[in-house]
C-alpha cells in the first residue's frame, strides 16, 4: 500500500508539471492584450507599451514561466492585472463560497441519490421503482440553470422567502449565507442527484447478480440484508467514480448557475477572468482547480482499494 | 449461470423490444424529434432567418403555435431548426467520447502494469481540467462556434468513458469465465472483444445515454452562455438565454425551448434505458 | 393544502411587514452590472470605476452635472486671461482627504503633472495634452498655463480621469480609494459589493444617506428579480429589455434618459468595398433605425443621423439624411457594381447593443443581397482587432465619451477614415472659443460626416434607470459615466 500511495503521489506531480506547461502554453495563444484593456479606446500605443512593460508583460516567455511556476511553489500566486491584489487572496475570497456551496450540492445530492438508488434496487420492475426513476428521469433531463431560473421565479420573487441571489459574506452570520447558498446549491444538486440514483440503482442491481451475493442469499439472508451489508458497500465502485466526478464539476462548472444567482464564486472569477485577460488569475486558478482534481482522484482512487480488497492484490 | 425463466432468444428482438415500455416512449420521442430536425430542412412555418420586429414577442395563437421570440420570429419554427444543432452536437460529441475513451479505458484493464499507468495519468490529466472551464477557454481562443462546441464537449467526454470503460472492464477480469478463458490461452485483446465489451456494454449504454443527454445539456449550456451555434443558427441553448430578460412578459420563449430540451433529453434517456434491458437479459432477470 | 396556504400568507406578510419598517432610511443598495477592476478613476478606462467613485469619492477641480453643464467643485472660482491660456483657479479651503490630511493647492499640481507625466498610464492622457505647466501660487490658488486656447479646457477637468488625489495615496488608490468626497471608501468584497459610508468631515454640502452599497449584478436577468424581491433599491443602468417587469408597478420609478453614447455600425473605411461612398450610403439606406430602436433597446433610444447626441447643445438633427429605403440601397449598390451583393463580417462586442442589434442589421442587410457573418467578440479582442490592428469590416459599438466627435479626426483611428476638410473642421473648433462659431462648425462637422456615411449612425444608447419611487436625486441622464449620490436621498 505504502509502495503503491508513493507511486500515485510521484504520478500525481508529473501530471501537475505537465499541467502547468499545457496551461500557460493555452493563455500565451489567447488573442486580446490585458494593457490595452485596461487603457481603454483613449490611450496611444506608446503608454500601452508603458503599461506592458510595468505588467511584466514583456518578458521573455521562459522566464515569465519559470517565474510563475516558482511562485506556485511557494504558494506565492502573483498578483491580479485587474485587479492589483495578490491572486491568493481572491481565490479564498471566492473560496469560501464555492466550497460551502459544492459540498451543499454534493451532500444534498448524495443524500437524496443513494436512498433512491436503494429504494429503486430494493423495488425493481415494481411500481416504486417506476416511479423513482422516471423522477430521477426528469431530473437527468431538466437543464439545471433552467431549474434554477424557475426557482428564483418561484422562491424569490413570487414567495419571496429567499434573496434573489448574491452572497452577503459569512460575515452576514451563517444563516443569511446560507440561505444565499441554499437555491443554487437545490438548482446544481438535483440533477447531479438523479445521475447519481440511476447509477446506484444499475450498480446495486448489477452486483445483487453476482455470484457471490447469491451465496448469501441462498445461505438463507434476507434480499433487503444482503443488499445493504453487502452489496452497496461493492457497488461503491461506479458510484465513488461518479461522485469524483461531480465534485470537480461542481468546483468549477458552477459557472453558470454562480451567474444566475450573481455569487462571487471561483467559477465566475475564472470567466471574468478570461474575458478580461487577466492571464495570471486564470492560469493560478485552473492550476489550482486542475490539483484539486488530481488530489480528489487520488482519494477516489485510493477509496477503490478499499471498497474493493480484489483490487488491492492487483497492485 | 442464468436462472432466468426464459432463455434470451426465445422471443424475437423485436417483439421484446415492443413490450419494452421505456423503449417505445424514447423511440417515439426520439423519431418524432428526428423527423422534426429533418423536415425542418424541407419546410418550416416561418422563415427563422428573417426578422419581424413588428411582430415581437406574440403569445401563442393559431399563426403562432408556440408565440414569437423578441425579433418576431416564430418559436416553434426555430424549434425545428434548432433541434438539428442539438442533435448533431451531442452525437458527434459522444462518438468522440466512445471512439477515443472505450479503446484507451479497455486497453488500459487488459494490459495493466506500465501502460495501464500512463494511459490513466493522461487520462487523468485530461480530466484534470474542469470541463465547462476549458470548454470557454477552447471557444474563447477559437471563437464561439457550433464545431468549436462539438470539439470542446467531445474531448471531455473521452476521459469519462474510458474511466467507465476500465472500471467495468478491471470487474470483469476477476471473473470466473475470464479465467477460463484466459486458462483456455487466449490472449488480452481476444478477451476484451469477446468477454469484456459485451459485458461493460450496458454500463457504457447507460454512460453513453448520460453522455448524450449531458451532451444536449452542455450544448445548451455553452450556448446559453454565447458559446454555442451563433446566429442566425438558431439553437435551444441560445433561446434561452434570449428568453431568460423576457420571463415575466414572454414565458412562452422559455417554457418552449426548455421543454423541447427536456423531451428531448427524457426521450434519449427512455430509449437508451429500454435499449440496455433488451439486450441485456441479465437485467430482466426479476422483470 | 389549506395549512400550505396559511404558512404562504404568514411568510409573505412578515416580508410585506418586514420593509415598511424602514422609515427615513438613510441607506442604499445600488446595482452596478460590471465590478470595477479597480477603484482609481486615474488610472484604468472601465466606466464602472467612475459609476462608484466619481462624485462620491473623488472630485475634481471642476465636475460635470446632470445635464452635462460644467460646475465647480474643489475649485471654488477661476479666471481665464484674455488670450484663453491662464487659468486661475481658486481652490476651497478647509477641505480634506478621508486619511484627515490637508487638501491644499500642491495635491492639485501634484494630480495633474501626474496625470500627464511622460510614465502617465491614464486613460485618457488627451484632456491634459493642452497644459504647458501648473504652477501653486498659494495653498489656496493655482495657476494653470496652457500652449494654446483650449474651449473644452474646464469640461476636461471635469472628467473621472482628472480627479484630485493625494501623494500619500496616488499608488494605493485602486485597492483603498482617498479622496475628497462625501463618502469614503469602507470595504469591498471581490465579486459582490463595494461599500462606501458618509465622511465625517466633508467640506461641502450635506449628504443624506450614510452607508451606500454597490451590488454587483452582471446578469441583466437577475435585475428585475432583485428589485422585486427588495434587496437592490436601485440599477442606474437597467436592462431595456427587462422594463416591462417592473413598469407597472407602482413601487418603482423608471426613467429612460440620455446618455453620450452614440451607437454606431462602424465601417472600415479602407477595406473593400466599404472604401465606396455608395456601398457606404446603401448601407445607411438599408438600415431601419426604428427596428434597431425596438427590437435591439426595447424601442428606448433617439435615433441619431451623425456623431453627436440628440441632447448635447451642438446637435443637429440629420436623421432625414437616409431614411429607411430598400429599393435607393439596391440602386447604389449597382452602381457601385455589386448589384449580386457581397459577403462581409460583422465582428459584435459583448453588450447587448451590439449583439442584438447585430443580428437584426444581418438581417436587414441581407434584405439588399449583403451576406454578414457575425463574429462575436470579447472585449479585448474586440480592442485588439478592431481597434488596433483595424481588422474588420464591420462592427457595432457605442462610443460614450462625452462630446468625440473629434475622433473621425484621429489619425489612424479604426475607421480609417481621412478626410482633410473635416479634419480643419475639428482643428478650429479646437481653437475656437466663440460659442455661436463653435456651435456652426460642430454643424458643419455632423454634416460631413452624414454625407460621407462614414458609419451608419443608429442611435442614441438610453439610459434607463429603475428605482425605488420613495427615492430622489438620481440622475436622469449620463453625461458621464457616474452615479452622483450627493444628492439622493429617500422621502416618504
Amino acid at each position: 500500500m505504502t509502495a503503491y500511495l508513493l507511486k500515485r503521489l510521484v504520478i500525481a506531480a508529473i501530471t501537475l508539471v505537465v499541467a502547468s506547461m499545457v496551461v500557460f502554453a493555452v493563455l500565451e495563444v489567447l488573442p486580446g492584450d490585458p494593457a490595452r484593456l485596461m487603457l481603454g479606446m483613449n490611450a496611444s500605443a506608446d503608454q500601452v507599451a508603458l503599461l506592458r512593460n510595468q505588467m511584466g508583460l514583456d518578458a521573455p516567455l521562459i522566464l515569465r514561466y519559470l517565474h510563475w511556476v516558482g511562485g506556485l511553489v511557494t504558494l506565492d500566486f502573483g498578483r491580479s492585472y485587474t485587479y492589483s491584489v495578490p491572486v491568493i487572496d481572491l481565490v479564498r475570497e471566492r473560496l469560501v463560497v464555492s466550497l460551502p456551496l459544492a459540498l451543499m450540492a454534493l451532500t444534498l445530492s448524495t443524500a437524496i441519490a443513494i436512498p433512491v438508488g436503494l429504494f429503486a434496487a430494493s423495488r425493481q420492475g415494481r411500481a416504486g421503482d417506476a416511479i423513482a426513476m422516471g423522477t430521477a428521469q426528469l431530473g437527468v433531463a431538466v437543464p439545471n440553470f433552467w431549474f434554477a431560473l424557475m426557482l428564483i421565479y418561484l422562491f424569490a420573487v413570487w414567495l419571496r422567502l429567499v434573496p434573489a441571489g448574491g452572497f452577503p459574506g459569512w460575515s452576514a452570520g451563517a444563516w443569511p449565507a446560507l440561505k444565499a447558498l441554499l437555491l443554487p446549491a437545490v438548482a446544481l444538486a438535483l440533477p447531479q442527484a438523479a445521475i447519481l440514483a440511476r447509477v446506484t440503482r444499475s450498480a446495486l442491481i448489477e452486483v445483487m447478480n453476482e455470484d457471490y451475493i447469491r451465496t448469501a442469499r441462498a445461505k438463507g439472508l434476507p434480499y433487503r440484508a444482503v443488499l445493504w451489508r453487502h452489496a452497496l458497500r461493492n457497488a461503491m465502485i461506479p458510484v465513488l467514480t461518479i461522485l469524483g466526478l461531480q465534485f470537480a464539476f461542481l468546483l468549477a462548472g458552477t459557472i453558470i448557475i454562480e451567474n444566475v444567482f450573481y455569487l462571487p464564486g471561483l467559477g465566475r472569477l475564472v470567466f471574468q477572468a478570461i474575458t478580461q485577460r487577466d492571464l495570471i488569475v486564470v492560469e493560478s486558478v485552473v492550476m489550482l482547480l486542475v490539483a484539486a482534481v488530481i488530489i480528489v482522484n487520488l482519494l477516489v482512487d485510493m477509496s477503490y482499494a478499499l471498497a474493493d480488497p480484489r483490487l488491492r492484490g492487483r497492485q | 449461470m442464468t436462472v432466468s425463466h426464459e432463455t434470451p432468444g426465445s422471443r424475437s428482438l423485436a417483439s421484446r423490444a415492443f413490450a419494452n415500455r421505456s423503449f417505445v416512449a424514447g423511440f417515439i420521442v426520439a423519431v418524432l424529434v428526428a423527423a422534426m430536425a429533418l423536415l425542418s430542412y424541407l419546410w418550416t412555418p416561418y422563415d427563422v432567418t428573417r426578422l419581424v420586429i413588428s411582430d415581437k414577442t406574440l403569445p401563442p395563437s393559431s399563426a403562432h403555435w408556440f408565440g414569437t421570440d423578441h425579433f418576431g420570429r416564430d418559436i416553434l419554427s426555430m424549434i425545428m431548426v434548432g433541434a438539428r444543432n442539438s442533435i448533431a452536437v451531442a452525437l458527434v460529441a459522444v462518438g468522440i467520447g466512445m471512439g477515443f475513451g472505450v479503446p484507451l479505458g479497455t486497453l488500459a484493464a487488459a494490459r495493466g502494469g506500465l501502460v495501464d499507468d500512463a494511459l490513466m495519468r493522461l487520462n487523468d490529466l485530461f480530466f484534470a481540467f474542469p470541463a465547462l472551464l476549458s470548454a470557454i477557454m477552447i471557444t474563447a481562443i477559437f471563437g464561439p462556434g457550433a464545431v468549436n462546441a462539438i470539439i470542446a464537449i467531445g474531448i471531455f467526454n473521452i476521459p469519462v468513458f474510458a474511466r467507465v470503460a476500465r472500471a467495468g472492464a478491471l470487474s470483469i477480469w476477476p471473473r470466473e469465465f475470464v479465467l477460463a478463458a484466459r486458462a483456455a490461452g487466449k490472449g488480452p485483446a481476444r478477451i476484451t472483444v469477446e468477454h469484456i465489451l459485451p459485458n461493460i456494454a450496458t454500463l457504457l449504454l447507460v454512460q453513453g445515454t448520460i453522455q448524450f443527454a449531458l451532451g444536449i445539456l452542455a450544448e445548451a449550456g455553452l450556448s446559453y452562455l454565447g458559446l454555442g451555434a451563433q446566429p442566425p443558427m438558431p439553437s435551444w441553448g441560445r433561446m434561452l438565454f434570449d428568453a431568460q430578460t423576457r420571463m415575466a412578459t414572454a414565458p412562452w420563449m422559455a417554457i418552449f425551448p426548455g421543454m423541447a430540451i427536456v423531451i428531448t433529453v427524457l426521450g434519449l434517456n427512455l430509449l437508451g434505458d429500454g435499449i440496455a434491458d433488451i439486450l441485456d437479459p441479465k437485467s430482466r432477470r426479476r422483470a | 393544502m389549506k395549512v400550505w396556504k396559511t404558512i404562504l400568507a404568514a411568510a409573505v406578510l412578515t416580508f410585506a411587514v418586514g420593509s415598511s419598517a424602514w422609515a427615513a432610511r438613510t441607506d442604499l443598495v445600488i446595482g452596478i452590472p460590471l465590478e470595477p477592476p479597480h477603484l482609481d478613476p486615474t488610472a484604468g478606462a472601465a466606466a464602472a470605476i467612475r459609476e462608484v467613485t466619481y462624485a462620491n469619492v473623488f472630485e475634481g477641480l471642476t465636475r460635470i452635472g446632470p445635464s452635462s453643464e460644467v460646475l465647480p467643485d474643489l475649485a471654488e472660482s477661476w479666471t481665464v486671461s484674455d488670450d484663453g491660456k491662464v487659468y486661475t483657479f481658486k481652490l476651497h479651503t478647509g477641505v480634506k482627504f478621508h486619511d484627515g490630511s490637508d487638501f491644499t493647492a500642491d495635491d492639485v499640481k501634484f494630480s495633474l503633472d501626474r496625470a500627464r507625466a511622460e510614465n502617465s498610464v491614464n486613460a485618457q492622457k488627451q484632456l491634459f495634452a493642452a497644459i504647458d505647466k501648473v504652477e501653486v501660487v498659494d495653498p489656496a490658488t493655482l495657476k494653470v498655463t496652457l500652449t494654446h486656447p483650449q474651449g473644452s479646457f474646464l469640461y476636461n477637468m471635469g472628467w473621472g480621469d482628472a480627479v484630485i488625489v493625494s501623494p500619500k495615496s496616488a499608488d494605493t488608490n485602486k485597492e483603498k480609494p482617498i479622496g475628497t468626497g462625501p463618502f469614503k471608501f469602507d470595504s469591498w468584497a471581490k465579486g459582490t459589493s463595494i461599500k462606501l459610508v458618509k465622511s465625517d468631515h466633508y467640506w461641502g454640502a450635506p449628504v443624506f444617506l450614510d452607508k451606500v452599497e454597490f451590488r454587483i449584478v452582471p446578469d441583466a436577468a437577475a435585475y428585475a428579480p432583485a428589485l422585486l424581491s427588495g434587496d437592490i433599491q436601485a440599477f442606474p443602468f437597467f436592462d431595456p429589455d427587462s422594463v416591462a417587469q417592473v413598469k407597472d408597478d407602482p413601487r418603482f420609478k423608471v426613467v429612460v434618459g440620455a446618455t453620450e453614447g452614440e451607437t454606431i455600425l462602424a465601417m472600415n473605411n479602407k477595406q473593400p468595398p466599404f472604401d465606396k461612398l455608395q456601398v457606404r450610403q446603401a448601407i445607411s439606406y438599408a438600415l431601419d433605425r426604428k427596428a434597431i430602436i425596438d427590437g435591439a433597446s426595447a424601442g428606448l433610444g433617439l435615433p441619431i443621423g451623425s456623431h453627436m447626441s440628440p441632447t448635447n447643445k451642438y446637435y443637429v438633427d440629420l436623421t432625414g439624411r437616409y431614411p429607411h429605403d430598400v429599393a435607393k440601397a439596391k440602386e447604389l449598390l449597382k452602381e457601385a457594381g455589386l448589384e449580386n451583393g457581397f459577403k462581409a463580417t460583422l465582428k459584435l462586442p459583448p453588450p447587448s447593443y451590439a449583439r442584438l442589434g447585430g443580428e437584426i442589421i444581418a438581417s436587414e442587410l441581407r434584405e439588399v443581397g449583403i451576406d454578414l457573418e457575425i463574429i462575436p467578440v470579447e472585449w479585448a479582442q474586440w480592442l485588439d482587432q478592431v481597434f488596433t490592428k483595424k481588422d474588420y469590416d464591420l462592427t457595432i459599438v457605442s462610443h460614450t465619451e462625452p462630446n468625440d466627435i473629434d475622433i473621425y479626426s484621429r489619425k489612424g483611428y479604426y475607421f480609417n477614415y481621412d478626410n482633410p476638410a473635416f479634419d480643419k473642421v475639428i482643428a478650429d473648433v479646437e481653437l475656437t472659443a466663440d460659442e455661436a462659431k463653435r456651435k456652426e462648425l460642430y454643424a458643419q462637422a455632423q454634416k460631413i460626416l452624414a454625407d460621407d456615411a462614414v458609419v451608419g449612425f443608429l442611435y442614441e444608447l438610453p439610459k434607463v434607470g429603475v428605482w425605488d419611487a420613495k427615492l430622489q436625486g438620481l440622475w436622469e441622464n449620463a453625461p458621464i459615466p457616474a452615479n452622483d449620490l450627493t444628492k439622493v436621498k429617500w422621502t416618504d
